[in-house]
């Protein structure tokens, strides 16, 4: 097991350089560059140059490339070039938001989508049922930052049950952080906990199908233990793989529904950093997020190896 | 004789579907006894499995799944007994065995968790005593080094291992009746042997009536001791195994008998021409009359019944009564 997850950390290092090429290059398609984006509308050619030197924005890209590369090896991701703050600590202050932002929404997607899918499965074709395929439906298809608006509209405008918008960390105020990420949360989280209770309802209906399940039926458990011990643990296999792919979705949702509702995470920064071109501030944020997608696909595989005795490492 | 462990009294399962009602079980009746193996022959889709699943309550839980007759279990009916009453005979005292062991032990559990379960559910065994029993009874059903085996996962073993494995499970809470449910199809010949052999040996050391069910004429010969043979649902003859195969009565039994083939025998085979009837519609006479070739006007019009023809060898066919009358 240990040497697995040491050579799954080792295969993840050429992803992430990959990603770093990608982020590097990419970002410096866009039109305009930092120096640009920071002279504004006082720009002129002698400042420009003067700045792109002091940047080291003037050297061949392939050489930006490598100092840059050179310096994330030795844990140092520069500076913003707007802010001047180094991009690692504006980074950390902002991850805690991101994290909390995902973990509520992948909380309240799998609080409510595991045991409705599977209720659902049990009672194929009953009112319940049709019920959850409904809202499962409803759920994929309406996008996350028109719920989040219309929760605003709803919510904060009308019943004004939940600020609009802004955030107060946990640390400070516990109740307060929680009504300041309720409504993020449930937006980001629904459509991901209709396509969690659409799996779990498939994978269950296919297992309770198994002749193992009519084995237990026959060794005469009860229906409890049928659907807790003997149906549950089968039906989480695809469930786990799709969860997996939708963290991604959450971290990329986090974009969206943090600028909706103001909130100081990642997602914010990012956008930030794009729009005024801010080079160090894009990448790094890039690579954290890739970094973050890469350990979650990690765990997966290893919650794998827990349900599935046939898989081992 | 010894004492009766099953009865089935005019059994009945019908399905409804869409197409209409399908009569997968229309009136059987057997007995069996304590240490007896009774077989159950008949071709894909006759019924043998779905009147199994009737006794082991399996059936007729759902709305479209009706079935009428009795059930008696060691001289109780139950056939209208709660569901939970059912639950608690089920594993603990009537056991099933499917075709398939490749797929009837659960993948993400060791084999040793799956037979300890019965012990605990039953009988409220603790955890660990349940483990004793399960390495006991991979012990008994033959499993090298069972206190090793105990702890692997059904992929571990093979598929005659398997079976071994469902067979201790079946047989942890010693049931008076054991339902095998072609338990050797899906395994290739030499491991057929060995688990007809281990079912044999097991019989004798626990008494536990076996119902067979099967579509080989081969491993009834081997291992039973009176056979029923069933066809669309009904059951068309009945008769201890030396009686059938020395005397088969019925048109279908003669058929299938030879169709087995013979070593070093040069005779073609025959087969029994047509398909069975569709359970949607069937004939309303004689069931088989389409197929055979002694079909008289009688057999279209009226359904024959399972009498006894001679010392309790019993065949539903006109035929015989019109032998004895000859006669």
């Amino acid at each position: 097991m240990l040497k697995y997850v040491v050579k799954r950390i080792l295969m993840a290092i050429p992803i992430l350089i990959g990603i770093s090429v990608i982020a590097f290059f990419l970002i410096r398609l866009v039109p305009g560059d930092t120096v640009t984006a920071l002279l504004g509308v006082n720009y002129n050619e002698e400042q420009a140059l003067i700045l792109r030197a002091k940047y080291g924005l003037d050297k061949p890209l392939v050489v930006q490339y490598f100092i840059w590369l050179k310096n994330v090896v030795a844990g140092d991701f520069g500076n913003s070039f707007f802010t001047k703050e180094p991009v690692l600590s504006a980074i950390a202050d902002r991850l805690p938001v991101t994290l909390q932002l995902m973990f509520m929404s992948f909380l309240y997607s799998i609080f409510i989508a595991i045991p409705l899918g599977t209720i659902a499965a049990i009672k194929r074709n009953s009112a319940i049922d049709y019920g959850a395929s409904f809202l499962g439906l409803l759920g994929v298809s309406v996008p996350n930052f028109w719920l989040g608006t219309l929760f605003i509209l709803f919510f904060s405008l009308n019943l004004k049950w939940f600020p609009s918008g802004g955030f107060i960390s946990f640390l400070e105020d516990p109740v307060q952080n929680l009504r300041y990420m309720i409504m993020p949360s449930v937006a980001l989280g629904t459509a991901v906990g209709a396509v969690v209770m659409r799996m779990t309802r498939s994978s269950m209906l296919e297992v309770l199908g198994q002749d193992y399940i009519k084995m237990a039926e026959a060794k005469g458990v009860t229906d409890r233990r049928l659907i807790f011990n003997h149906a549950l643990k089968n039906s989480f296999i695809p469930v786990v793989t799709v969860l997996g792919i939708q963290m991604g979705y959450l971290l990329g949702g986090s974009v969206v529904i943090e600028k909706i509702f103001s909130l100081p995470g990642v997602g914010q920064l990012s956008l930030q950093a794009i729009t005024n071109r801010d080079y160090a501030l894009m990448q790094g944020c890039i690579l954290l997020v890739a970094s973050g997608f890469v350990i979650i696909n990690l765990l997966v595989d290893i919650i794998y190896a827990f349900l599935n005795p046939k898989i081992r490492y | 004789m010894k004492e009766v462990v099953l009865e089935v009294k005019n059994l009945k399962t019908h399905f409804r579907t869409r197409k209409g009602i399908v009569k997968a079980v229309d009136g059987v009746s057997f007995k069996v006894h304590k240490g007896e193996t009774f077989a159950l022959v008949g071709e894909s889709g006759c019924g043998k499995s779905v009147t199994c699943m009737t006794i082991m309550g399996l059936i007729g839980r759902k709305k479209n799944e009706v079935v009428e007759g009795d059930i008696f279990f060691k001289g109780r009916n139950i056939t209208n007994i709660s569901k939970e009453e059912r639950r608690k005979l089920r594993g603990k005292n009537m056991s099933i065995i499917f075709q398939d062991p490749m797929t009837s032990l659960n993948p993400v559990y060791t084999v040793g968790t799956q037979i300890a379960e019965m012990p605990i559910i039953h009988e409220g065994k603790s955890q660990s005593k349940a483990k004793e029993i399960a390495v006991n009874m991979l012990k008994k059903v033959g499993i090298p080094s069972p206190d090793k085996r105990v702890d692997e996962y059904p992929h571990q073993f093979s598929g005659g291992m398997r079976q071994r494995g469902v067979i201790g499970m079946s047989l942890a809470c010693n049931p008076e009746l054991l339902i095998a449910d072609e338990p050797t199809t899906a395994l290739d010949v030499t491991i057929q042997a060995q688990i007809l052999e281990l079912l044999r040996k097991l019989k004798e050391d626990t008494e536990s009536a076996i119902i067979m069910i099967t579509h080989d004429l081969g491993v009834v010969a081997e291992v039973s001791d009176s056979v029923g043979v069933m066809y669309a649902g009904t059951l068309v003859e009945k008769a201890l195994v030396k009686e059938l195969f020395k005397k088969p009565l019925h048109p279908y039994t003669k058929g299938l008998l030879k169709s087995i083939p013979k070593p070093g025998s040069k005779e073609r085979l025959t087969i029994i021409e047509g398909q069975p009837p569709d359970l949607h519609n069937a004939p309303k006479g004689c069931k088989f009359y389409p197929r055979c070739s002694y079909a008289m006007d009688k057999c279209r019009e009226e359904m024959p019944k399972l009498i006894e023809i001679e010392n309790g060898h019993k065949a539903a066919c006109w035929l015989n009564e019109v032998n004895k009358n000859g006669k």
